[in-house]
């Protein structure tokens, strides 16, 4: 086959020389190339090469997600994240860019992207008196860490927000699980840096924050990361194709409304006066000064109350009253004391508009949640 | 084939190329294909069925064989090799049985296998049956048309639908599975698509008095041959005995057959494992195309499937080649560039060649001689017609016997009938266009655009099982909806 003739033809007959020959050779530079990956550490400039916004549109929520129908996929590339969402497209004239931090209610689980708090507010095209149009990016991320949210919007400065918007729940405070978010444990260096940066109470030394050994930075040790890039990519395709960034079930458990007699939240056996050293207001401290002059909204987020079994001891799956009764009181004095923007929306959305955890929003529930956060914006 | 398939078949071959004994490598190359189909088989929802299915390709391959057969002075029985053959087949079997005794993770078959009893029992009936044909009815001369029908109507059964679940539907009822749950997937039988082919071959270059005299092993080998069990290519008989033959006369270690061979498969596993496989993720498919929302976005992801199949397909065949290399067996070329050929039927002569070939030995030619040699024979354009049409749609219902891979198998016929049209009225004219170089590379670079268009075209009829929503995508992409 003639194709073939650069292999089969050319050459009188290969021999063991040959042979041998080519294997040393592609083997040093097999050998060569990782070392110059571990040295170069080249994956946050491939990071930022994408298809998405040039040949593709920008993504309007962070890449995230498991499941193939879902054309989207979980990736720890801070630089890939941001490069593929549309926040990374220049800034109009007449834009009032605002970020909206948070878990997975705001990054929108089972909703499409138009039905998110970022796809509700555009909607609703709310303008300032100034003449700007409000532009609501969503950079939420589904993990529960406040930490994560503060590394996001740490890297998302860069992006010139002229507010924030940060929205979040007791879950993401517990200090002990500040730490196990995927985004939290591959972003070492970063996360280091905050940590050191603003003094947070958090073990910089904890195992769960190792850096990448040298192993772990070559192309062999990378390879996940890479196959990762390329696979986002080329489901941008998908994206561009479908408007589809999700995998939405046609049916789903809905949050449960009947609990067992049960009082423990977390590591919590039993009721106990919550500190502030104990959840993580600190990292919260930590983004006001990183948000630095761009007004930055703390939003306590709303949640699913029960009115089932046992609901006079739990708001919800996750909750026991007392914990988010001492959650919020202590919330209220913090931000009184430091002075912080902050709206307490923990029972703004009907019951009924909760699907399948405590936090995630119907359409219409996360309308009204726009609504009321859209008149602030505006208003702020 | 995965890749830990593929590896270990690699470093298998690279074995016995340097410590197999010349005399056995036949023995080797038949004795790993027997093993290998038991373990390529994907276990399947049946109770037993996925250790049955290659045991029933054994027996079927041998009962074709003792068709074919050409014994030396007419001798009734089995030959020495013969006899030897059929007992280390009937041992690997049984030792294949065996690994029901064994932990999961070291068995070689895809799940439990059955009582051994129940095979050895089965192995007696299906001796018992080999005596009575070999003594009785050998000189009966309609074995070779029997063997024909039969394959093709069990190829029938299996590939269409309603008949593979009523199938399912017994064989669970057999082993006390949910009836409710049958399906054509449980009738999974990897590479009777291939097997089938090369069986009917055999029996009709026998029956034509073509074929080459084979004893069991290189019957069984040439069958069954591991790296072209799943997906080609469809070797001739006459050719693989050629090289099977010369086995013993191949210089083990040849570093010209070595590095040819671990080239073609490097190659191959980069069109399968990083092109294709990265190209499925766009490829079009059912759901794709009910998600997309815009034309441009279902032309791309067309061309993606176009790509993709192609380079998953040539990949595979690029890897069975290169093994075969390695192990001494010169698989023939399967594609040859199809998709830069300037009209359909060149991309015909170049597209899954092996079985263009074999359609066009076995179905055009001796329908179209037919045709031709009728009293009230009809004109050479009917002709034309019909055995294009017939020949396609035989390709097309080969994949499943749908109506969408009839529409493909319809979409490639009228195509090669009307290029024949074409070509017949334009052969003066393109002769022509020897003197004027610009218009000829310009009708050239046209043909292998349209051309590649109607072929891409035609997988929707293939990507989409279902023919409404293939007519659906069809009239959106050319912008009729």
């Amino acid at each position: 086959m003639s194709s073939w003739g650069w292999l089969t033809e050319g050459i009188a007959a290969y021999n063991w020389r040959f042979v041998a020959r080519v294997v040393v050779k592609a083997g040093l530079l097999f050998v060569l190339l990782n070392v110059a990956h571990a040295l170069l550490e080249p994956m946050p400039l491939i990071g930022r090469l994408t298809l998405h916004n040039h040949l593709l549109p920008g993504r309007a929520r962070l890449p995230y997600g498991e499941h193939p129908a879902a054309y989207n996929l979980s990736v720890d590339s801070l630089e890939a994240m941001f490069a593929t969402h549309e926040i990374s497209q220049p800034k109009a004239a007449d834009e009032f860019r605002v970020l909206l931090i948070g878990d997975s209610a705001t990054w929108g689980v089972l909703l499409r992207p138009e039905d998110t708090l970022a796809g509700q507010i555009n909607a609703m095209a709310y303008m300032l008196d100034d003449g700007r149009t409000v532009r609501a990016y969503n950079v939420g991320h589904p993990m529960l860490s406040l930490t994560k949210d503060l590394l996001l919007l740490d890297y998302a400065m860069q992006y010139t927000p002229d507010m924030i918007v940060w929205l979040m729940t007791l879950q993401s405070f517990e200090r002990g699980r500040q730490l196990d978010a995927a985004l939290v444990q591959r972003n070492v260096p970063q996360v280091h840096n905050l940590i050191v940066s603003y003094g947070l109470n958090l073990d910089a030394q904890d195992a769960r924050l190792s850096e990448p050994d040298f192993f772990e930075r070559t192309i062999i040790g990378q390879r996940r990361v890479l196959a990762d890039w390329l696979r986002l990519q080329l489901y941008g395709v998908m994206w561009a194709a479908t408007g589809i960034d999700q995998f939405y079930p046609e049916a789903y458990t809905p949050r449960a409304n009947d609990f067992e007699a049960d009082l423990s939240w977390l590591s919590y056996a039993l009721p106990q006066s919550l500190t502030t050293n104990e959840l993580a207001f600190d990292v919260i401290a930590a983004g006001l000064e990183r948000a630095g002059d761009v007004p930055l909204l703390l939003i306590n987020e709303p949640i699913f109350i029960a009115d089932g079994e046992n609901s006079e001891l739990r708001y919800n799956f996750w909750y026991p009253r007392w914990a988010y009764d001492a959650y919020r009181v202590l919330y209220a004095a913090q931000a009184e004391t430091y002075g912080w923007r902050y709206l307490d929306l923990w029972d703004a959305i009907a019951s009924d508009e909760f699907t399948d955890s405590p936090v995630h929003l119907t359409s219409q529930g996360m309308r009204q949640l726009a609504e009321i956060i859209g008149t602030v914006i505006t208003d702020f | 084939m995965t890749l830990l398939d593929i590896g270990i078949f690699c470093v298998g071959a690279l074995l016995y190329a340097a410590f197999c004994p010349p005399r056995w490598r036949g023995w080797a190359l038949m004795i790993a294909s027997v093993i290998a189909i038991y373990w390529l088989q994907p276990t399947l929802n049946i109770r037993f069925l996925d250790f049955w299915l290659p045991t029933l390709t054994l027996i079927i391959t041998l009962l074709c064989w003792l068709i074919v057969r050409q014994p030396e002075g007419h001798e009734p029985y089995l030959g020495r090799e013969d006899r030897l053959t059929s007992g280390v087949v009937i041992g690997l079997v049984l030792a294949l049985a065996a690994n029901r005794y064994l932990a999961p993770e070291v068995r070689l078959t895809p799940s439990r296998p059955p009582e051994i009893t129940t095979v050895i029992l089965v192995l007696i009936l299906i001796a018992a049956l080999t005596l009575l044909v070999t003594r009785r009815w050998r000189d009966w001369p309609r074995w070779n048309q029997v063997g024909i029908i039969a394959l093709v109507l069990l190829f029938v059964v299996i590939k269409t639908e309603p008949l593979a679940q009523g199938i399912s539907s017994i064989l669970r009822a057999g082993v006390g599975q949910d009836t409710s749950l049958a399906s054509i997937v449980d009738i999974g039988w990897l590479g009777f698509s291939y097997v089938a082919f090369r069986l009917i071959h055999t029996l009709r270059d026998h029956q034509t008095g073509i074929l080459p005299a084979l004893n069991l092993r290189e019957y069984l080998t040439y069958v069954i041959f591991f790296p072209a069990y799943t997906a080609g290519p469809i070797d001739r008989a006459g050719r693989f005995i050629v090289d099977d033959v010369a086995l013993p006369k191949l210089h083990g270690l040849d570093a010209a057959r070595i590095t040819e061979g671990a080239g073609r498969i490097v190659v191959g596993l980069c069109k399968k494992f990083v092109i294709a496989d990265s190209l499925a993720l766009i490829a079009l498919d059912a759901t794709k195309a009910e998600q997309s929302e815009s034309v441009l976005a279902l032309w791309v992801l067309l061309y993606a499937y176009a790509f993709r199949l192609f380079f998953d397909f040539s990949g595979y065949t690029d890897i069975a080649i290169g093994i075969g290399i390695l192990l001494g067996i010169r698989l023939p070329e399967n594609f040859d560039r199809p998709y830069l050929k300037p009209n359909i039927t060149a991309f015909w002569q170049s597209w899954h060649m092996t079985l263009t070939q074999w359609v066009r030995f076995y179905i055009f030619s001796p329908l179209s001689r037919s045709l031709l040699r009728r009293r009230q024979r009809p004109s050479n354009d009917v002709i034309m017609l019909i055995c294009h049409l017939t020949t396609m749609i035989v390709i097309g219902l080969w994949h499943g016997v749908t109506w969408a891979f009839f529409m493909w198998g319809m979409w490639h016929g009228l195509a090669l009938f009307g290029h024949k049209l074409w070509a017949d009225r334009t052969r003066a004219w393109v002769r022509g266009l020897g003197e004027r170089p610009r218009l000829k590379a310009a009708y050239t670079v046209g043909g292998v655009l349209l051309t590649f268009h109607f072929v891409t075209l035609g997988w929707v009829w293939f990507a989409l099982p279902d023919v409404g929503l293939a007519w659906s995508v069809f009239v959106r992409l050319l912008g009729l909806a």
